[in-house]
């Protein structure tokens, strides 16, 4: 947790825990792709949800994204850009597949 | 060209690139019209150069509005280019109606290459380089004010965004006199658009003008959602902004949003022109329907970024020529946040001929068709603001009533178009093209138009004639339904967009209603001149310093005519919707204010423009292959940017003696003028006092 | 800015500076939106990257042309790059020497430029192998996403620098500080737009 008010050592603290768990995620997406134990969409699947839990763990330790009242500004930002680029993303997929396969 | 060092310094140019060179190996009627227009940009251009020689005023144009950081210098500045560039982008329309009238089963006068290129730059720019710039000069200079602010949240960032449009502008410009322009239409379609079939000049001009405006719209939707967001006065909750506030702040979200698939669409197929790289070509594993998905994730948000603004003017005017408070707030701020997001929802109907299953288009229909409700409620708000209002039929409210009225129609047309199976008739033909314009013109230009009107006398000190106004009015409404109403037939009947001749003789009487439509439109932009030429020359019978020549609203109205550079001596607090209005009727407003303080403002700088002139200088070379240029450009850029971030003295101080001197002086004005009641506002007499 | 709005933790500065608080505010904000639409750009690479994945017309594809060892190690490169410049950070906001503050961003311009000489080296590779970006959609997505990503952290790097003569001339006055923030703000965007990448495009190239 950082605040304006926070002592050094607490914010030290705080990216040390952000940066462990995030070597620990990367780690874990990596050594489940080197080491196959899963059927490959399940993998996949593992990895991105990997993916996304370490996003989290960057803006919530490095980016001090919280659902404080203070950060809640840039969290509400956050979470209409990722509804945006969901819509852009999803919709692009799913249009661009569908066309492919009435083109085959 | 001699061998040597030429071609590297040249690139690919050659003098065949000139319109001139041309039209003297080739002089039909179409090449002589190309020359035409590539002399009028040059004598232009020396003319300008030399009125301002002669008036010795470029010490003035340089320190006072080129390198100015002034949000209202800024606006005037967009509005100023968006009248050029409208000048050009409509003769360019009359042409191609002319054309369209002429060419029965004969090849009128206009070759097909260079009409593609008409209907290219007709629609880009209208769009990039009038609608954009006009209603991003409406809102930079308006709301600042609306909200109590004494600037935008970045002001050298709304110069530099100035000047890249401009930068670009320039690029289009520069278009007609070196090379030729894109056949593609606005939109550029891959494959046409690739090296295959398109290995010109033109598309790159198209891909880097559109790209370096893109860029300054993101920066300027950026600038404006900041500044509405963090630089509201006290007491100006987000619930007791002006409606034109709010539509600005919808807007400026659109703009972060929307902008960046455009500058994806075009770097990609810019990836492919100049790398060689395979996104949307034939071969090698290109995907052209990927460039209509991103061009349309961009191009459905960008027409809610056109007709947002416009509803905001709408507002504000409906509301204060129906000397009445705006009808159903609450409603108009939710149904402008609905249509925002829902923008991001709908663009697939752009391409539902395209190829995706039924299913696909049925989702994007329902969504189409749901989005017009919003705007349906807005349309009932105005009507409930004029029900029982005193309506004062000035011009811009003349615009309103027609756009509310015509704007309708388009709508409905617009629901015929959500229907896949009906749009897979029209598609492509000239319903489309009536629809769209239908939109654009009723909605966004008569929009715009009203602000021009409703604010001049704010921005200038004095009032436009009226007159004239209606003159020009009358003649938009009139030219364009003579234009555009037969459209609707044609397409209906089955006749394509963008074709240069036609072979359906049934579809003469249509084209020729259409063409003398054009020309109609054509003599409103002339009397939009006469208007404003008049208006100078009357300008002392007309002014309004006091500054409140409508017995307005909002804070804006609250400063004088025009506002000093600070805007606000002490910055206001408001307790409420229409807090000058209600300050007058409590008799709380023209108090002068206990104390002075000085006040900092952004000192000028000359980073917009330096950047502004490198950008195009850099497109330059990137489209005529000189790559020596393109380098030094893009260095030249960082290296601007980085040497700005060195430069500490950065404010101006007003003190605050020279403040209170400006107070007082218009504090006095306020005090000798008469207040007027609504009957005598376009006389004279009004000296921009109202009568309570 | 009213006086009674809450600091804002994410600007990271303390008490005492009060001034620069009141400053950061919309500067800041400015900045986080401006990620957003870069965002937006990344995002829409990454559903271009998602289309054309299949396009490699019988030439290289991602089984053929990613390596772990590298990219794992780019990894590794990246993320730590963003805790020294998380620790620049609080040397900043808690007043520590100037040398403190210019290691730490030194130590992470090192490792951003080691990233891209990496990053680079695995270009080279596949060059090596004949895929070029020119060969097919899949190889053109590739190079578009991965170089976007490589050229913002190119910036990135250019923009460390700066900062840091930035510090040497004018020491921490408030625009130097805000500045640092922004460029705080950017090179931990930019590490989770790679943690995108690493996933999506390569483990997902890799996985058998």
């Amino acid at each position: 947790m950082s605040g304006p008010n926070h002592s050094k050592r607490d914010e030290i603290r705080s990216y040390a825990t952000g940066y462990g768990l995030a070597l620990a995620l990367t780690g874990a997406a990596f050594a489940i792709v080197y080491w196959p134990s899963f059927a490959s969409t399940t993998t996949l699947a593992i990895v991105l949800g990997l993916a996304l839990v370490q996003m989290v763990v960057h803006f919530r330790f490095f980016l001090h994204i919280s659902l404080r009242k203070s950060a809640r500004d840039n969290l509400y930002l956050i979470l209409f850009s990722t509804l945006i680029v969901i819509l852009m993303v999803s919709g692009t997929l799913i249009i661009l597949l569908n066309l492919r396969v009435r083109m085959m | 060209m001699t061998q040597g060092i030429w071609p590297a310094v040249l690139g690919r140019f050659d003098w065949q690139a000139l319109p001139f060179v041309r039209a003297w190996n080739n002089p039909t009627a179409s090449e002589i019209i190309g020359a035409g227009a590539a002399l009028i940009v040059i004598i232009s251009a020396i003319f300008v150069v030399v009125l301002i020689s002669r008036l010795g005023k470029w010490r003035y144009l340089w320190s006072e509005w080129l390198t100015s950081l002034d949000h209202k210098k800024i606006g005037i500045m967009y509005i100023v280019l968006a009248f050029v560039m409208l000048s050009r982008a409509l003769i360019e329309a009359v042409l191609m109606r002319m054309q369209q009238a002429a060419a029965i089963n004969n090849p009128g006068f206009i070759a097909p290459d260079h009409f593609s290129q008409l209907f290219s730059t007709h629609g880009s720019i209208m769009i990039f380089f009038m609608a954009m710039p006009f209603l991003t000069g409406l809102i930079n200079y308006v709301m600042p004010l609306q909200i109590g602010s004494r600037d935008v949240a970045f002001p050298l960032l709304n110069s530099i965004s100035l000047w890249l449009t401009g930068g670009a502008a320039g690029l289009m410009m520069i278009s007609l006199v070196i090379g030729a322009f894109s056949t593609g239409g606005w939109s550029g379609y891959p494959p046409y658009t690739e090296l295959a079939f398109s290995p010109g000049v033109g598309t790159d001009y198209w891909i880097l003008a559109v790209t370096l405006g893109s860029i300054g719209s993101t920066l300027t939707g950026l600038n404006f959602a900041v500044t509405i967001y963090k630089m509201r006065c006290p007491g100006m909750n987000l619930m007791r902004m002006p409606l034109f506030v709010w539509t600005a702040l919808c807007t400026s979200v659109l703009m972060i949003f929307a902008m960046p698939p455009l500058t994806v669409a075009t770097a990609l197929l810019a990836l492919d022109r100049y790398l060689g790289f395979h996104f949307f070509t034939n071969d090698l594993g290109g995907n052209m329907m990927n460039y209509a998905n991103l061009f349309w994730l961009f191009g459905h948000p960008e027409v809610y970024i056109l007709i947002l603004p416009a509803f905001g003017v709408y507002s504000e005017v409906v509301s204060t020529f129906s000397t009445k408070k705006l009808y159903g707030y609450t409603s108009l701020v939710l149904a402008t946040a609905a249509i925002a997001v829902l923008s991001f929802t709908v663009w697939v109907h752009h391409f539902f001929t395209m190829g995706q299953s039924a299913d696909i288009n049925a989702v994007f229909g329902i969504v189409t068709i749901a989005i017009g409700v919003p705007t349906g409620v807005k349309i009932y708000d105005w009507i409930w603001t004029m029900f029982l209002g005193e309506v004062r039929f000035t011009v811009p409210m003349l615009y309103s009533l027609a756009f509310m009225m015509t704007f309708v129609l388009g709508g409905l047309t617009g629901i015929i178009l959500a229907f896949p199976p009906l749009d897979y008739l029209v598609h492509n033909t000239l319903f489309l093209v009536a629809h769209f314009h239908n939109m654009l013109i009723p909605g966004l230009l008569f929009g715009m138009l009203a602000g021009y009107h409703y604010w001049f006398p704010k921005a200038f000190g004095f009032r436009l004639n009226e007159k004239w106004g209606r003159i020009a009015f009358g003649c938009w409404v009139f030219g364009f339904y003579l234009a555009f109403m037969p459209l609707y037939v044609l397409g209906a009947a089955g006749m394509a967009r963008r074709t240069q001749a036609v072979f359906e003789p049934a579809f003469l009487p249509w084209l020729y209603i259409a063409g003398v439509g054009a020309l109609v439109l054509f003599c409103a932009l002339a009397s939009l001149f006469v208007q404003l030429w008049v208006s100078i020359r009357e300008r002392d019978a007309n002014r309004v310093f006091a500054g409140d020549p409508w017995d307005g609203r909002g804070l804006e109205w609250s400063t004088s005519a025009p506002p000093p550079e600070y805007n606000y001596a002490v910055i206001p607090r408001v307790q409420g919707l229409d807090p000058f209005y209600d300050g007058k009727r409590n008799d709380d407003s023209y108090a002068p204010p206990s104390s002075y303080d000085d006040i900092e403002l952004p000192k000028n700088s000359m980073t917009g423009p330096v950047l502004g002139v490198v950008a195009a200088v850099t497109a330059f070379g990137l489209v005529w292959h000189m790559w020596w240029l393109a380098a030094i450009g893009v260095l030249a850029s960082i290296a601007t940017v980085i040497t700005r971030s060195f430069v500490r003295d950065v404010h101006q101080i007003i003190r605050a003696d020279e403040i209170e001197r400006t107070e007082r002086r218009w504090l006095s004005a306020v005090a000798a003028a008469k207040p007027i009641p609504r009957e005598v506002e376009m006389t004279s007499a009004n000296q921009g006092l109202a009568e309570v | 800015m009213s006086s009674s709005e809450v600091k804002h933790p994410a600007l990271n500065l303390c008490d005492s500076d009060e001034l620069t608080h009141g400053l950061a505010g919309s500067e800041v904000l400015g900045f986080w939106v401006f990620l957003m639409s870069d965002a937006v750009i990344f995002a829409l690479l990454f559903a271009t990257y998602g289309v054309m994945l299949p396009a490699t017309v019988g030439g290289p594809t991602p089984a053929s042309e990613y390596n772990i060892l590298p990219v794992f190690l780019e990894t590794l490169v990246l993320l730590t790059s963003s805790f020294t410049f998380g620790m620049a950070s609080v040397a900043m906001k808690h007043g520590a020497p100037r040398r403190q503050l210019l290691g730490w961003m030194g130590v992470t311009l090192v490792l951003g430029l080691a990233f891209l000489g990496m990053e680079l080296h695995e270009f080279a590779t596949m060059f090596g192998d004949n895929a070029y970006p020119t060969r097919s959609g899949y190889l053109s997505s590739f190079f578009a996403l991965v170089t976007t990503h490589g050229l913002h952290v190119f910036f990135g790097s250019l923009w460390i620098i700066v900062m840091m003569v930035q510090v040497m001339t004018f020491g921490l006055d408030a625009r130097v500080k805000i500045n640092i923030l922004r460029l705080g703000l950017f090179w931990h965007f930019l590490d989770i737009v790679w943690i995108a990448i690493f996933s999506v495009v390569y483990l997902q190239g890799l996985i058998r």
